[in-house]
């Protein structure tokens, strides 16, 4: 029997087939992997199950009855919770009355009674937290464990988890898993969306795999290898690029990062003494967890924040105080975190291609429409950019959008350049395709500075790996010497290694 | 059950039909009459008649023609300030007060240069204007670029405090001894915007308002400050990332357009009035908003918007007159029609899906 069953599922966005005829059949008591790349459709067809998506076509059995989803509040009447990648908690407000929240009986609030009653659920379900403790003080794997106990709370039998260790280190992750097993044991059934390999072969019973929205089939783990997982997953035994091993000692350093130290938007200190160095001709890979610095180290790096203190040398040149236009003047080649903060999305491609550079495109004020429009045409060909010159860039896909950025910003054979989570969201293909532009512009000589949460991206590409925990720089090591547990020691902040 | 009926959905399309862009004033008009009819029979008049006397009688004699560019002239200016600052993401409600800043420029020049020839006067004045709404906007567009201060409240709330140093004028130092309303003294005739049609009220000031959407044009499309200023407008963190100076853009763009509202003051105390009065403009720096908004924020559209409400002002008057309904049917009119264009500025971003 099946606790979960959706058939025939298919959901349109515009243009775009985000789940086509797709079946889905959830066990009672089993780990259920959703395995697939970005933008396969993963995330699409659980939001339909808990309620988020109306879907075009299919129908949505829960128990053998079959059920109208319209609403998450639908979805937790049928038993059914969903821990999203962006929890929905109110960080100032306790533990017990985040998981009351939305579901507390009568007009007056027993906070005593409140608390008794989830720290008997937490029990109930082996969760180990504190229901007296304010969520804001609490670390990210403990704010998903209020999460799972909030959908358990709401006498959840179907728990669905966006990619639950996107967000964790790896000895967070251990302790999630050992909570997976227990709420299995139980008689619960749990759907872990992923992408990550290792992480579904050690956890799950069954796995489905989604590719382009279509079911490509649902397998027992157990008879399947990683690599016959990630065949299916992509649809072709190997996948990535390759990167040639070179000595980079002889290089000189280009650029040079002394003492950095920057505040956050809240004006909290959020990089504290980074020193690094980037050699020619290199690429050194940032790693950690999001949020111990890497938005504010990238914004430093490219000029759109302001530095407390510190030094940032470009080939000798300091470039603290210059202004974000001083910055790629001086030759350094600045891609956004977020493509879209990168480009004026109601702007075309043409105009976004010529934006940082509009002064070489003006004459007396007047702008010279044809050569910025030439110019333009020659970046869509080299860049293979799927675009017409005249499109605005918010038509575009991901993939292409980064083209764009990478376009504005390689095409001027930068000395350096700053890539902050360059693949984040993008298809296999895409992906590739960044990866391999960054290569050759290390093999041309260009110092990289690669910022990812990705590790194996970091892996696959850098020539030396630095990481990041709490805005302080706790570890360099040469790419033969990094292996993911020695990474993830450092990236979970407890040892340094200097 | 519901698979017996036919089942429509909206689905967003980014790239709405070219089609559709000249087909949105049309069914705005439509959709407009419908709504506004039932209005005009409350007011006891056939709404076809009504329509005719808004839309088609002022275009059949050359004074009332005349009259529509006349009406359209302050419409211009006020369209191009509030576009120049909306296209760059600056939201400049303060055209009225800017408007007021350069007219009280123009008549106190306009009294004060009675001796000095035309050809200087006249640039001077317009000029002054300018100057004068720029001095005006600086200090909303300071606070904004400096300490974040939302423009939208500053700029609406010193429209009132321009109001009340007009009304001390008037019935202070500027007061016309030799009137029995408060206004200032006449300018002199070497500041008068000179007609360009005998007997007709069509001065300078409509060239200068042609000029002014030429300028427009020109800056927003052909030049980099331009571009510069859309992608302010368009994408804050994004111009800002690629090199732009927005604060300096910002500024830059939020004086223009107070500059350009202080021309629409100068062009209707020195080819209307000839005096500071109270009541120099019929809201003009707000209908602004609506011709920048009508008109997609850029020059020909603003160009043609305003004709348009040109033409329905002149047209609510002889309405007015000729059926004995009251004036404000035109403000309905206006007001309606920017809703509903509106309205359909947004579906025209969507299609229409048999399921």
């Amino acid at each position: 029997m099946y606790i979960v069953d959706m058939l025939g599922i298919t959901k349109t966005f515009g243009e775009l087939v985000a789940n086509d005829n797709v079946d889905f059949q959830l066990r009672k008591g089993e780990i259920h992997a959703l395995l697939g790349e970005n933008g396969a459709g993963k995330t699409t067809l659980m939001r339909i199950l808990y309620g988020l998506y109306r879907p075009d076509t299919g129908i949505i059995k829960v128990a053998e009855q079959p059920v109208e989803i319209h609403s998450p509040k639908d979805a937790i009447a049928n038993g059914i919770g969903m821990v999203t990648q962006h929890f929905a908690l109110v960080p100032p407000l306790s533990v017990a009355e985040n998981i009351v929240l939305g579901n507390t009986d009568g007009f007056v609030v027993n906070r005593a009674a409140m608390e008794a009653k989830v720290a008997a659920a937490a029990d109930r379900f082996g969760i180990v937290i504190d229901p007296k403790s304010l969520v804001r003080h609490l670390a990210v794997g403990q704010r998903q464990r209020v999460e799972i106990l909030k959908a358990l709370y709401r006498n959840a039998r179907v728990l669905i988890l966006d990619e639950p260790t996107a967000v964790l280190v790896p000895q967070e992750v251990d302790a999630l898993f050992e909570t997976l097993n227990r709420l299995k044991a139980d008689g619960l059934s749990v759907i872990f969306i992923s992408h990550k390999l290792h992480e579904v072969t050690q956890i799950t019973d069954r796995v489905t795999v989604l590719r382009d929205g279509k079911l490509i089939g649902t397998v027992d783990t157990k008879d399947m290898s990683q690599s016959q997982l990630a065949a299916m997953m992509v649809g072709r035994e190997t996948f990535g690029v390759t990167r040639k091993d070179e000595q980079h000692e002889q290089q000189p350093v280009t650029l040079r990062i002394d003492n950095l130290c920057a505040k956050n938007d809240q004006g909290m200190p959020a990089l504290t003494n980074v020193c690094l160095e980037v050699k020619a001709g290199e690429i050194l890979g940032i790693a950690g967890v999001g949020g111990n610095g890497q938005k504010e180290l990238a914004e430093s790096l490219c000029g759109v924040r302001d530095c407390a203190s510190g030094s940032i040398q470009l080939a000798g040149k300091e470039l603290i105080g210059k202004t974000p236009a001083g910055f790629t003047q001086a030759g350094v080649g600045r891609i956004p975190e977020d493509r879209h903060e990168g480009m004026v999305g109601d702007l075309t491609v043409t105009e976004n291609l010529a934006l940082e550079h509009l002064n070489e495109y003006t004459r007396s004020g007047v702008l010279d429409h044809k050569a910025i429009r030439t110019r333009a045409e020659e970046l869509i060909h080299q860049f293979q950019i799927k675009a017409r010159p005249n499109d605005p860039v918010r038509t575009l896909s991901g993939g292409n959008m980064q083209k764009v950025l990478l376009a504005r910003v390689l095409s001027r054979n930068p000395k350096a350049v700053i890539v902050p989570q360059p693949t984040r969201g993008l298809d296999v293909g895409a992906t590739d395709y960044v990866r391999q532009q960054l290569l050759e512009q290390r093999d041309r000589g260009a110092a990289i500075l690669l910022i990812s949460e990705d590790l194996d991206e970091i892996l696959a590409l850098s020539d030396r790996i630095a990481v990041i925990y709490e805005g302080e720089i706790v570890g360099i090591l040469p790419a033969g010497e990094a292996t993911p547990e020695r990474l993830g020691l450092l990236m979970s902040g407890a040892v340094k290694e200097h | 059950m519901e698979t017996s009926r036919l089942r429509l959905r909206f689905v967003k399309t980014d790239n709405p039909p070219v089609w559709v862009r000249p087909l949105i004033p049309v069914l705005a008009l439509v959709v407009t009459f419908i709504l506004t009819s039932a209005l005009i029979f409350w007011a006891n008049a056939n709404p076809f008649e009504t329509y005719y006397h808004f839309l088609i009688a002022p275009l059949t004699t050359k004074v009332s023609a005349l009259e529509i560019l006349v009406k359209a002239t302050p419409l211009m200016l006020t369209g191009a300030a509030v576009t120049f600052a909306f296209a760059a993401g600056y939201y400049n409600i303060g055209a009225e007060g800017q408007l007021f800043a350069g007219a009280i420029a123009a008549a106190g020049l306009g009294v004060a240069m009675k001796e000095v020839p035309a050809f200087i006067t006249i640039p001077t004045i317009v000029i002054a204007g300018f100057a004068a709404g720029m001095l005006w906007a600086t200090i909303p567009a300071l606070l904004k670029v400096k300490l974040q201060v939302d423009e939208v409240v500053t700029t609406l709330l010193l429209n009132s405090v321009m109001g009340f140093i007009v009304s001390a004028l008037l019935n202070g130092p500027w007061r016309d001894p030799n009137s029995g309303w408060p206004q200032s003294p006449e300018i002199g005739a070497s500041a008068i915007f000179f007609k360009l049609i005998p007997r007709s009220r069509l001065n300078l000031g409509f060239v200068i308002g042609i000029l002014v959407i030429l300028v427009l044009w020109f800056v927003l499309t052909r030049t980099s400050f331009g571009l510069k200023m859309r992608a302010v407008g368009l994408g804050k963190p994004a111009a800002r990332f690629a090199g732009i100076h927005v604060g300096r853009t910002t500024l830059i763009a939020a004086l223009v357009s107070g500059g350009i509202a202080g021309i629409a003051g100068v062009a209707e105390v020195a080819g209307i009035q000839y005096h500071l009065i109270g009541d120099l403009s019929a809201g003009y720096g707000y209908t602004g908003i609506i011709i920048a908004t009508l008109g997609s924020l850029n020059a020909v559209g603003v160009f043609i918007a305003s004709l348009f409400f040109g033409l329905v002002d002149a047209g609510a008057q002889t309405v007015s007159r000729v059926l004995g309904v009251p004036v404000y049917l035109g403000e309905i009119t206006q007001a309606t029609m920017l809703l509903v264009a509106l309205g359909f500025f947004l579906l025209q971003r969507y299609r229409l899906r048999r399921m």
